[in-house]
């Protein structure tokens, strides 16, 4: 599936800013046989003094971007073609989770993909024993863990009501797995801690989702705005693999991923802001349009 | 019980309860109980002081420790609340000879943790090769992964260490601690040499001492060429520090003052280009090293721990750029962790081929079958605790077992724990640490009690090698238990000296090589550091202000003892609307006033001299104490005049001693501006045109004219004399014209005050404010005259602070 993606997220700020910094992760990565990019270009205005694309250490590319000057607003925007493949089939081959610990401690890296970053607290999911009694319950002593992924996702959904006025951005997902509701991210969250709770790594995937539903099928929840989901370990043969929890699938055709992380925090879309003494406010559109019918 | 020593002369008051314990070391006594040689001639000449004498010099070291304003920050209780240094008044005597074997340990190990250090953040061999859990550091949040691939400039990780060793029971060093984050103690092991120097000065001892000062020249010149920008371009280091409320901020004032850095905190950097930048009042200027005492992931908000409120955006990339040195490098804090210690002794027989030198304590890994094994069945005689912890062993938190038990008396079984948790935790062999001598005072009379003790000796980097702070810092229990160490739990610190049996040619040492003088440019001052000068000023004067008005309100209320009287009233309500409570004889308003100048004097003190700071807290305890005694009248009055002496004591202090560079400026504008604005409201208020009867009399006395009012007109006071007097009169220091031109002349002298010809914005705007006092005549002065002013005074203000102080 072929996609054109636009995306605009607005920042206006209360009292002029002083110099600003910004690390912006908006553009879609490539995953040779699943993610082809054909053009991708971001936008920021007014246009930065200084402006430095790296690669971060979870492989995701980061523009850092600097004004050297006040400005009242600061804008994002990107655009750019891409071709979502679908991947190697969904067969398990994922050890049964009891002997997930095995494998785990035979992976002797630091390597990027490596399970260990996944598995400890990280800034936005430090240990929560309500989710990880919520993760053993979801799940049986005989399930794969591949299976089990899926069982602790299932019974999220099942559990938790997609609410996009219920929480921001800085509630933590304690907070919203105690009130049953929130939005793609703290789904995302509330899952990673549920995983890692009964020993799978599980880490936090930042992209977009098609706006529009093929015909005859609903439209997704959170298709409005950036997206996020889950990817978690399922051994050394499989590797890892991504799960939406909000939507209730394994991520496929529909979805376009920019990076993941450890949480929110390793692939914030926008990370820092101005110098600035007031508040600021920001303002996101998003439209991924899918271009073969 | 305890152990049989030799006490054949000596003295029994002293000695006698002098207790060592079987199976602990002994610095004073050796195994077998008799006197270390290396102490005896201090003992025999310590003994020869009278029990008054040994205390008139303790209490020496004490003053001189207060005079020098030595102290640190106590956590955890009140806010900021600082208490004295806790010296312990006896040195611990170590001989150079154990010394030089120490260091060799010590040298190994330090290339060791760089070694390891340069493989976490690169090629990450430990890992793969089975030395190192990955789970360990990957779960650490000192990890940084953005570190990952970064090459520090110059090659080196580390240039800046802290050793924390003890003495085994069989007598042995062995280390605690490695401090590679960010470690302090340096510029307190300067005081302890200074204070000890004031309990024993005499040639014996301290011509046998080596000293400390060769170590910090060496570590200048080594954060000095790492500042050195690629192809030599200039660039300072400077020390990085969290701030004020930090429980060792006073040792970096000290430190950044002795070794002639500037001390900055994360608001005064930016970074733009990939460089790191000050922000001072003539703009950015680069910085090529930072000598951070700051957490590494606070460093940076946006690429590390974004709740920090204490770094700089950017510093990150800056040091990715290469343009900026770390002392010590981002992500050295992985090198504290306790677990670390379970694997450095393996590590070293890989990586080096050799053992260690100098064993660190016994450590146990939990997370592997036969480790967590061997710590449950040896839990009686273990520490055990937080694996990812980066505290020294005897800093025992409360989810910490010791000897099988949990210090806070949780129920669970010590198995369970290690069952469920093992990859989490480390056991470590319980710490018997070397006892040494620490003066008690009893009601028996003062003695000499064995308490326990860990060295902590500072490393730095130099051309030649690893080089050492050759003494200078050991903590001391406050009890027998090992645990008690840690200052914030009442323990205490000693010097270390480290002696020969010769008296030291002090000639001999190494010399540096003589370098032609040069007159050094002005130090940047940073546009934070200006601000803080800038409203110290301000507040100084707006104390002083406020004393006066109170004085002239009890003088007068005593001698009318009328509250009544219409000029009290009016005084009253002029205060009231500043905020005033007259009912109290000193104002809370005032001690508030005194407080801002203080935090704000607290916040450059690396820029203060001790004799100022001292005048200005002795200004608020005075006032202080004053509040809780004073009445309203007579009384209250000769408090006013009280402090107003001791203001005029501070001020002095300022303007005769203090060096005119551009933040004693900033500090002499604020006054300035502040005394100008004080000055243009009492005029409007007292000598409007309908100011009742007297009230122009007032403000003469408020501006502290009466006299010269007096010689000057001849006459009873006048709106016209009194308006030529205060506002025009370019030679009263208490005019307007003169307090206008004082700042006209300051602004002249501060960097850009041209531009291209043209005169900056505050400068133009003060020579407008000059010439219309120099044209005007008194009777031209009308209530918007003097609004006008005031709208001025404000104006200039913010012109100050766009120009120079953000």
């Amino acid at each position: 599936m072929r996609y054109e993606i636009q995306l605009t997220i607005d920042y206006t700020y209360e009292s002029g800013s002083d110099r600003g910094r910004n690390i912006v992760r908006l553009l879609p990565c490539f995953i040779p046989g699943v993610q082809h990019v054909e053009q991708a270009r971001l936008i920021a205005t007014p246009f930065p003094d200084e402006e430095r694309h790296l690669i971060d250490f979870f492989g995701n590319s980061a523009s850092h971007l600097v004004w050297h000057n006040p400005t009242p607003a600061v804008s994002f925007s990107i655009e750019a073609y891409v071709e979502r493949l679908q991947g190697d089939s969904m067969h398990d081959m994922s050890p049964p989770l009891v002997s997930l610990h095995k494998e785990l401690i035979a992976s002797r890296s630091l390597h990027p993909e490596s399970p260990h970053h996944f598995l400890g607290p990280s800034p936005r999911t430090g240990p929560m024993s309500a989710m990880t009694a919520f993760a053993k319950d979801a799940i049986t002593t005989s399930h794969s863990t591949l299976e089990a992924i899926e069982a602790v996702g299932h019974a999220l959904h099942r559990e938790m009501k997609f609410d996009a006025e219920a929480t921001t951005v800085e509630t933590p997902p304690s907070e919203a797995f105690e009130k049953r509701h929130g939005v793609c991210q703290d789904f995302a969250h509330i899952m990673i801690a549920a995983l890692r709770g009964v020993g799978i790594p599980a880490g936090y995937v930042s992209g977009f989702l098609r706006t529009f539903p093929p015909p005859g099928k609903p439209r997704l929840e959170g298709a409005d705005a950036m997206h996020a989901w889950v990817r978690a370990w399922a051994g050394q043969t499989m590797g890892w693999i991504e799960f939406d929890p909000t939507n209730d699938q394994f991520a496929g055709t529909d979805y376009i991923k920019i990076g993941h992380g450890r949480d929110y925090s390793d692939v914030a879309p926008v990370l820092g802001a101005m110098r600035s003494a007031g508040g600021h406010d920001s303002v996101q559109t998003v439209d991924v349009i899918p271009l073969d019918h | 019980m305890s152990q049989d020593i030799n006490t054949d002369g000596l003295r029994e008051d002293l000695f006698g309860s002098y207790r060592v314990t079987p199976g602990v070391a002994d610095e004073l006594f050796d195994a077998k109980g008799n006197m270390r040689p290396v102490w005896a001639r201090f003992v025999h000449r310590f003994q020869h002081l009278s029990t008054y004498e040994i205390r008139t010099r303790f209490e020496r070291g004490d003053q001189y420790l207060r005079d020098a304003g030595v102290f640190f920050r106590q956590y955890s209780t009140a806010p900021l609340q600082e208490r004295a240094w806790p010296l312990s008044h006896l040195p611990v005597i170590l001989h150079e000879t154990e010394w030089t074997t120490i260091c060799a340990g010590l040298s190994q190990r330090a290339d060791l943790l760089e070694q390891v250090m340069a493989d976490l953040y690169g090629a990450g061999q430990l890992v793969s090769g089975n030395h190192l859990p990955a789970e360990l550091i990957a779960g650490s949040h000192h990890w940084l992964r953005p570190m990952v691939g970064v090459t520090p400039r110059g090659g080196h990780y580390l240039h800046y260490l802290a050793f924390e060793i003890g003495r085994a029971p069989d007598g042995r060093w062995f280390v605690l601690g490695d401090r590679t984050q960010a470690p302090s103690g340096a510029g307190f092991a300067l005081e302890n040499r200074m204070a000890t120097g004031r309990i024993f000065p005499e040639r014996f001892p301290r011509a046998h001492m080596h000293k400390l000062s060769n170590f910090l020249n060496a570590f200048r010149e080594q954060i000095e060429s790492l500042a050195q920008g690629a192809g030599g371009s200039p660039a300072q280091p400077a020390l990085l520090t969290p701030g004020p409320s930090n429980e060792a901020y006073y040792e970096h004032t000290y430190i950044a003052r002795y070794l002639g850095i500037p001390l900055l905190e994360g608001e005064d950097l930016l970074v733009e280009g990939g460089r790191a930048m000050v922000r001072t009042i003539d703009g950015p200027k680069p910085l090529g090293a930072l000598w951070r005492r700051i957490d590494a992931s606070f460093a940076d908000p946006l690429e590390l721990d974004a709740q920090s409120h204490i770094g700089t955006p950017g510093l990150m990339e800056a040091v990715r750029q290469g343009n900026l040195s770390m002392v010590n490098a981002l992500g050295s804090g992985i090198l504290e962790m306790r677990a670390m210690m379970a694997f450095l002794p393996r590590i070293s027989e890989v990586l080096t081929g050799a053992p260690l030198a100098l064993p660190n304590i016994a450590t146990w890994w939990c997370g592997g079958a036969p480790q967590r094994d061997y710590v449950r069945k040896n839990a009686d005689r273990m520490m055990i605790g937080s694996a990812f912890a980066v505290d020294l062993p005897f800093d025992l938190d409360a989810t910490t077992a010791l000897g099988g038990e949990f210090r806070d008396g949780a129920q669970r079984p010590i198995a369970d724990w290690l069952e469920e948790e093992g990859a989490s935790l480390v056991g470590q062999e319980a710490v018997t640490l070397s006892t040494t001598p620490a003066w008690e005072e009893g009601a028996q009379g003062d003695h000499l009690v064995a308490r326990p003790m860990t060295v902590r000796i500072f490393a730095t980097r130099t051309a030649q090698g690893w080089q050492f702070m050759p003494g200078g810092y050991a903590r001391i229990g406050r009890s027998p238990d090992a645990t008690a160490l840690g200052m914030q739990r009442g323990g205490s610190v000693a010097d270390v000296w480290v002696v020969s049996d010769k008296p030291l040619d002090q000639k001999s040492e190494p010399k540096r090589p003589h370098r032609r003088f040069r007159r050094p440019e002005d130090s940047l001052l940073p546009a934070r550091a200006a601000d803080n000068l800038y409203w110290m000023g301000r507040y100084i004067e707006r104390s002083e202000d406020a004393l006066r008005l109170f004085r002239a309100y009890h003088l007068r209320l005593a001698t009318t003892d009328n509250p009544a009287d219409p000029r009290l009233r009016q005084l009253n309500q002029y205060l009231k609307g500043y905020g005033h409570n007259l009912t109290q004889a000193v104002p809370d308003s005032l001690i508030e006033r005194l407080e801002a100048a203080r935090g704000c004097a607290a916040k450059v003190r690396d820029r203060f001299s001790t004799d100022g700071w001292n005048a200005l807290n002795d200004l608020l305890s005075t006032s202080q104490r004053m509040s809780r005694s004073a009445v309203p009248g007579d009384d209250a009055a000769r408090a006013m005049s009280v402090l107003l002496r001791k203001m005029t004591g501070f001020s002095g202090l300022v303007h005769e001693n203090m060096y005119r560079f551009s933040g004693w400026r900033f500090l002499s504008f604020g006054r300035a501006l502040e005394r100008a604005d004080t000055l243009a409201s009492i005029l409007s208020y007292f000598a409007g045109p309908g100011a009742p009867q007297g009230s122009l009399d007032l403000s003469v006395e408020l501006a502290d004219s009466v006299i010269t009012h007096q010689r000057r007109y001849r006459v009873e006071t006048n709106r016209d004399t009194v308006m030529d007097l205060l506002a025009l009169d370019v030679n009263n220091p208490r005019a307007l014209a003169f307090l206008i031109h004082r700042m006209h002349e300051l602004a002249r002298a501060l960097p850009n005050a041209e531009r291209h010809g043209r005169p900056s914005q505050l400068v133009r705007h003060l020579l407008k404010m000059e010439t219309e006092c120099t044209i005007c005549m008194p009777e031209d002065i009308t209530p918007e005259w003097m609004t006008r002013v005031r709208h001025n005074i404000i104006a200039v203000s913010d012109d100050l602070t766009a120009a120079y102080l953000r």
